[in-house]
Order: structure tokens, then C-alpha cells, then sequence
């Protein structure tokens, strides 16, 4: 058996590669900061003091956190569609990864939020603060510091999983491979290419994510120990 | 071809389900003879060996399943070695399963108290025998939660089976939906059977953690 | 058990009247009464279980009480339409675990409340961080995080955070319980130097020795109850053998 691997036939198509790549990192920042806010709400909403805001929280999470994305990709999808909406792939897309990945984050977050010590909130309240600021300044943000670790895992996960969004036709990286591989025949070629593209994309994310952590916690930044 | 959804289509979706479980299955051993191996070469002795298994897991866990599974089903036929969509799917999913349970259980093991560790080694047990008696009875205590939680994962990541034609759940309601087309009633059907399936899983994970956490917190002084 | 408080003023600023309160069939405190002076220093001691603690904490309403009176600053504390946040301005309590917040430096720390609760500008809040830091003699921990400083430098910064809201009153729940012998000292001079200024404090407290130089008055509480309460001297000689047993163990 003569092995002839031909990665030229694939690298030449590189400006379409290069567009979902660019596609794929759109998905995943509109999702992250979306999904992200959502999440947020939502972990916030299950330990409100009204049964029903942290019922309909708690439904939201379990609902996503049990069902495979690709199902709940086709659910918005033709959700959508029997509504009477025409939206395009790309905007299914966004929309379902940012229920998806608001759920996760949601999950985290609220780890994070247990994790704050009831004498952090009772200082807070010795000193006058209101509710909402107490979230603001002594809850949230030291809450999203101790899990900011795992909080980016999941959204290099999200990243990696806007490739199940090629099965409604958006046009990101996983479809466009599709697209090449099927025209040049060279489908081992083509996805390990892909696959390298993503390593990439995850990489320059975490880097951003690293970067992003030096900003929003500029204690980490000075003693580099985790709080 | 239009009719409506009758009793053949239930069971031909049962049995997509079963598939699923069966597919879950054959990932989870096979991912977790792989993901065990990764464990203990993440903590060799030898260098190497770290690096090496350090780099699988980086790459598996930063490539998409799918592009796994693509790889396998439709790249692996032109280099001469044809496979069903079910090995290229068993296949996709042991690697891919593999690295996160590697990596899942090598935290396990490092978290067992550094005490233990030197304990064992004061008793002049071997390697092997301080591995194999003390330190993974104890880290199988630890992981067992977070692993339990990931097969919540695996039965989802099953249905990316269905994008190189093996018939689970996903596809099956694919099929149904290819004559009927009533997507939204078909796919939320499928969708509260992942979720029978998974639901039960994330629970017992749940109170195996909290479990745990009690267990520690009575080890603490008052 | 009749004494005349160094500074007799008109009307005491806090005031507690027949307080009952249970956690459940656990009842906590039996009908407590004690006032306390502006410009006195209140020590409350007991064992541990006593009550001392939830009858501080009632003072800024950490708990509600069942039954009785509480008044602070002018504050109604049993009301439930109180405004807490109001009271609380004029209230400053200090814990035993000192809560800092982590996560911002010691200035953060004591300018959050003055800047979010009372709108003061940044530049004067700043201003007032080098004050109260002076006071427990931390000028040079301003830019220093929590983890950097010491238990007893963390708990001084504690009482300087506190002390930036300008409170009437302050409130010390077992503040050296979790120091080291050698670090005690520190907070305890600290606490002193703020008692000479005038500031009216109430105090639990395990530390006799320190009751005895600074309180003007004691509480001894048992079983939920205020069991004796007089001068300072009255850890001299108790009247009643619960605090004699109490102060003779030294604990």
C-alpha cells in the first residue's frame, strides 16, 4: 500500500479556511459574552428569594445540561422556523450556543458563589452596603475570580463545539472543511488541518483568557496565588 | 411518504436509544482503559512519558469530537483502511473520552494527601504496591463523582454519532423526521429521552459529591 | 450592683430591654437588659454558649429578637420597618474572623463603604484611608492585600475599615480569639487607644486582664442571662460563685 498524504490540495484553499476559522472565533466571542451574562443571571436567580425566578432557573440548567447540543441546535432551529422565523444559520447558531454555554456558566458561577464565606456578606452589611452592592463589590466579582479557571475551560469547550453547527449549515470552520474535503477528495488531509486550526483557535483563546484575568484581577496579577 | 408519528416510530426510536446506551458503554470502557493509562503517565517518572501523554491530552482536548469522528469515518478510508460508522464512532469516542478522564483522574490521584504518599513510601512498599494499595483505593474514592458527571457527557457526545450515519438516537430521529417532517415534536421527543438518560446521572453525581464533602468535612477538628 | 458610669450622659446610646431570642428550641437569651453610655466601654463576658455573642450581634441586627427592646443611636433595632442601613452607618462591628475582603487591597477595603454608602469623592476617601490607618498604625500597608499582612495587622486594618464610616458606636465580637498570644497585644493596644479617644464600644471579650483595665462596665453572662454586671472591679471580687468559678479558671 503505497501511503501519499497531499496536504497542498487543502492548504491552497486557505483563504475559505481562514473564513471560518474567523467565523468559528465569532461564534464563540458572541456566545461567551452572551451566554456568559446569561449564565450569570441565572446563577444569580437561583438563590433568589422567590421559588419561581429560582425554579425556572434551575429547569433552564438541567434542561441543557442534559440534552446533547446538537439536539438542541435542530430544537432552535426548526423551533424557529415553525414560529414563522427566518433567521440565518449563523444566527441559529449564536442563539443555541448562547443557551448552551449559558447554562454551564451558570453552574460555575454558582460554585463560585457558594464558595464566598457568609462573614465576606455580613462585613459588607456591618458596613452599610446595599444588597446590590454587596453582589457587586464582594460577591461577583471574587465569586468569577476563583472560578475563572474552570469559567474559561468551558468556553474554549463552547468554542470546540460551534462545530456541531456545520449540521445546520453555518459556515464555520468544521463546514468549510466539509466543503473542501468533499471537493479535493483529500479528507484525511483536510481534517487533520482542521484539527490544527482548532488547537490553534483554543490556544489564542486561552491566551486571550489569561491576558483578560490579568486585567479584571489585579490582586492575581501582583501576588499571582489563587484567592 | 407524509403520515403520522405511530407506534413503529417509537420503537424504532427505543431502539436508536438503545444504541446510545450501547455506544455510551463501549466509550466509557475503552475511554476508560485509555484514560487510565493517561493517568498513571501523567505522574511517571519519567519525563517522557509526561510529556508525551500530556501532549495527547492538550491535543485531544483542543480538537471537536466531530472533527475526530470526520477524521476516522471519512479520512481514514482514503489511506485504505475502511471502517463502519460504528468503529469509526467507538473509535472517536475512546480517544476523545480517553484524555478527559485521563486528565480527570490524574487530579484524582494527586489530590489524595501528600501524608499518604510518604506513609506508603516509610512502610518501604514498592512503586507498584504503594499505586496499587494505597493511593488508588483512596483516589477512586475522589473521582468516582466527577466521573459519574462525565458519563453525562459521553451519553451526549454519543449523538455526533450521527453525523457519520450510525443509527443512535440522534439519527434515528433524523430518519423519522426525513418522512414525517415534524421536526420540532420529533426532536423534542429525542431530547427528553437524552434527558431520562442523563438527568439521572447528574443527580447521583451530585449527591456523590456532597456525599464526599461531608465525609471530608468530619475528618476536620471542630 | 448600682455604679456611676465615667461619662453619665442623658440617654444612653444603646439600650437593651428584656431581650428573648432562641435558635429554635434552643433559647439563647433570657431577658436581657443592659444600656450603655456614650463614651463608656461595655466588656460582655461569659463561657462560651453563654449568649454573649448572639446579644452583640443583636445590637446591629445580625439576628432578630423575639420578644423585648432594642435601641441604638435613636435607631428602633426590634423594628421591623427599621432602616437597617441607616443603623448600620452609625454602627461599626469587628469579627473575630476579620473579613477582610481578599480580593482588594487594605485602601479598597476602607474606602468601598465611604464611596458607595456615603458618595464621598475618591480623593477624600483616600484621604481618610491614610487617617484610620495612622490610627492603628498601618500607614504603610495601603496598597498591601489581606493575605500580605499578618492576623493581628489584618485585624487592626479590620477596625480602621470600620472605623472610616465614622460610626457612634463600635462593636468588638471576640476580636483576638483567632491570634496568636504575641499578635494579641497589638490589637488590644489599638482597641485601648480608641477608648481613650472617647469612642463608645461594647465588647466580648476572653481577655480578663484587658476587661479589667479598660471596661467601665462588665457584663457577666450565663445560661442566656445578664448573671452579674457592675464596675470592673467586680472581677475582683464577684458577688455571685458562677463568676467567681468563671474568672478564677481564667477562662
Amino acid at each position: 500500500m503505497t501511503l501519499q498524504l497531499d496536504f497542498g490540495a487543502v492548504l491552497e484553499r486557505w483563504p475559505s479556511l481562514l473564513e471560518g476559522a474567523l467565523l468559528t472565533l465569532q461564534l464563540a466571542v458572541i456566545a461567551t459574552l452572551v451566554g456568559g451574562a446569561i449564565g450569570g443571571l441565572a446563577a444569580v436567580g437561583r438563590r433568589s428569594r422567590s421559588a419561581a425566578v429560582s425554579r425556572l432557573c434551575e429547569v433552564y440548567v438541567e434542561a441543557i445540561r442534559n440534552t446533547p447540543l446538537l439536539v438542541q441546535i435542530f430544537l432552535v432551529y426548526f423551533g424557529l422556523a415553525s414560529l414563522g422565523f427566518r433567521f440565518s444559520a449563523f444566527a441559529v447558531a449564536a442563539l443555541a450556543l448562547t443557551i448552551n454555554v449559558g447554562a454551564y456558566t451558570s453552574e460555575i458561577v454558582r460554585a463560585g458563589l457558594d464558595a464566598i464565606p457568609r462573614g465576606q456578606i455580613e462585613a459588607a452589611e456591618g458596613l452599610a452596603l446595599s444588597r446590590a452592592q454587596i453582589y457587586r463589590h464582594v460577591v461577583l466579582l471574587p465569586a468569577i475570580e476563583r472560578v475563572y479557571p474552570a469559567l474559561t475551560s468551558q468556553f474554549v469547550l463552547l468554542m470546540l463545539a460551534s462545530s456541531v453547527t456545520s449540521q445546520i449549515s453555518a459556515e464555520e470552520l468544521t463546514a468549510v472543511a466539509n466543503y473542501i474535503q468533499s471537493d479535493t477528495y483529500r479528507a484525511f488531509e483536510t481534517y487533520i488541518v482542521v484539527a490544527v486550526i482548532y488547537l490553534v483557535l483554543s490556544l489564542v483563546m486561552r491566551a486571550g483568557f489569561w491576558g483578560l484575568g490579568l486585567v479584571l484581577f489585579p490582586r492575581r496579577r501582583r501576588l499571582g496565588t489563587p484567592l | 411518504m407524509s403520515g403520522s408519528l405511530n407506534l413503529n416510530h417509537l420503537l424504532f426510536l427505543g431502539q436508536g436509544a438503545l444504541w446510545t446506551v450501547g455506544l455510551s458503554l463501549i466509550a466509557l470502557l475503552g475511554g476508560g482503559l485509555v484514560g487510565f493509562l493517561v493517568a498513571l503517565c501523567r505522574i511517571s517518572p519519567s519525563r517522557a512519558v509526561r510529556v508525551l501523554s500530556g501532549a495527547y491530552v492538550q491535543l485531544i482536548q483542543g480538537t471537536p469530537l466531530l472533527v475526530i469522528m470526520f477524521l476516522t469515518y471519512f479520512g481514514l478510508p482514503p489511506l485504505g483502511i475502511t471502517v463502519s460508522p460504528l468503529a469509526a464512532a467507538g473509535a472517536s469516542l475512546t480517544i476523545y473520552v480517553g484524555a478527559y478522564l485521563g486528565e480527570i483522574w490524574r487530579g484524582s490521584i494527586e489530590s489524595v494527601p501528600r501524608p499518604q504518599w510518604e506513609a506508603a513510601e516509610g512502610l518501604a512498599l514498592s512503586r507498584t504496591q504503594r499505586m496499587a494499595k494505597v493511593i488508588l483505593p483512596q483516589a477512586f474514592r475522589i473521582a468516582t463523582p466527577p466521573t459519574v458527571g462525565f458519563m453525562v457527557q459521553i451519553v451526549k457526545n454519543t449523538s455526533l454519532a450521527s453525523v457519520v450515519g450510525f443509527v443512535e438516537l440522534a439519527r434515528a430521529g433524523q430518519i423519522i423526521n426525513n418522512s414525517l417532517f415534524e421536526p420540532f415534536l420529533i426532536y423534542a421527543i429525542v431530547a427528553i429521552v437524552y434527558f431520562a438518560l442523563c438527568f439521572p446521572l447528574s443527580r447521583l453525581s451530585q449527591r456523590l459529591e456532597r456525599r464526599g464533602a461531608r465525609g471530608r468535612t468530619t475528618l476536620m477538628p471542630a | 450592683m448600682q455604679h456611676t458610669p465615667r461619662h453619665a450622659a442623658a440617654e444612653p446610646v444603646v439600650v437593651l430591654r428584656d431581650v428573648h431570642k432562641s435558635f429554635g428550641p434552643l433559647k439563647v437569651l433570657d431577658g436581657v437588659s443592659f444600656e450603655v453610655a456614650r463614651g463608656d466601654v461595655l466588656a460582655i463576658i461569659g463561657r462560651s454558649g453563654s449568649g454573649k455573642s448572639t446579644a452583640l450581634r443583636c445590637i446591629d441586627r445580625f439576628e432578630r429578637i423575639d420578644r423585648g427592646e432594642i435601641r441604638v443611636c435613636g435607631h428602633r433595632v426590634d423594628d421591623p420597618g427599621l432602616d437597617l442601613r441607616a443603623l448600620r452607618q452609625d454602627v461599626g462591628i469587628v469579627f473575630q474572623s476579620y473579613n477582610l475582603f481578599p480580593h482588594l487591597t487594605i485602601e479598597e477595603n476602607i474606602t468601598l463603604a465611604p464611596t458607595a454608602v456615603k458618595g464621598m469623592p475618591r480623593a477624600d476617601a483616600r484621604a481618610l484611608a491614610e487617617t484610620v490607618l495612622a490610627q492603628v498604625g498601618l500607614a504603610d500597608k495601603l496598597r498591601a492585600y489581606p493575605e500580605q499582612l499578618s492576623g493581628g495587622q489584618q485585624q487592626r486594618a479590620a477596625i480602621a475599615r470600620s472605623l472610616a464610616m465614622q460610626p457612634e458606636v463600635m462593636l468588638f465580637d471576640e476580636v483576638t480569639s483567632a491570634l496568636d498570644p504575641e499578635l494579641t497585644g497589638e490589637v488590644l493596644k489599638v482597641i485601648e487607644a480608641l477608648a481613650a479617644s472617647g469612642m463608645t464600644m461594647v465588647m466580648v471579650t476572653h481577655e480578663m486582664g484587658f476587661a479589667k483595665g479598660i471596661a467601665d462596665e462588665v457584663v457577666f453572662m450565663h445560661r442566656g442571662r445578664v448573671h452579674e454586671r457592675g464596675p470592673a472591679a467586680i472581677l475582683a471580687a464577684p458577688a455571685t460563685p458562677e463568676l467567681a468559678q468563671f474568672v478564677g479558671t481564667g477562662l
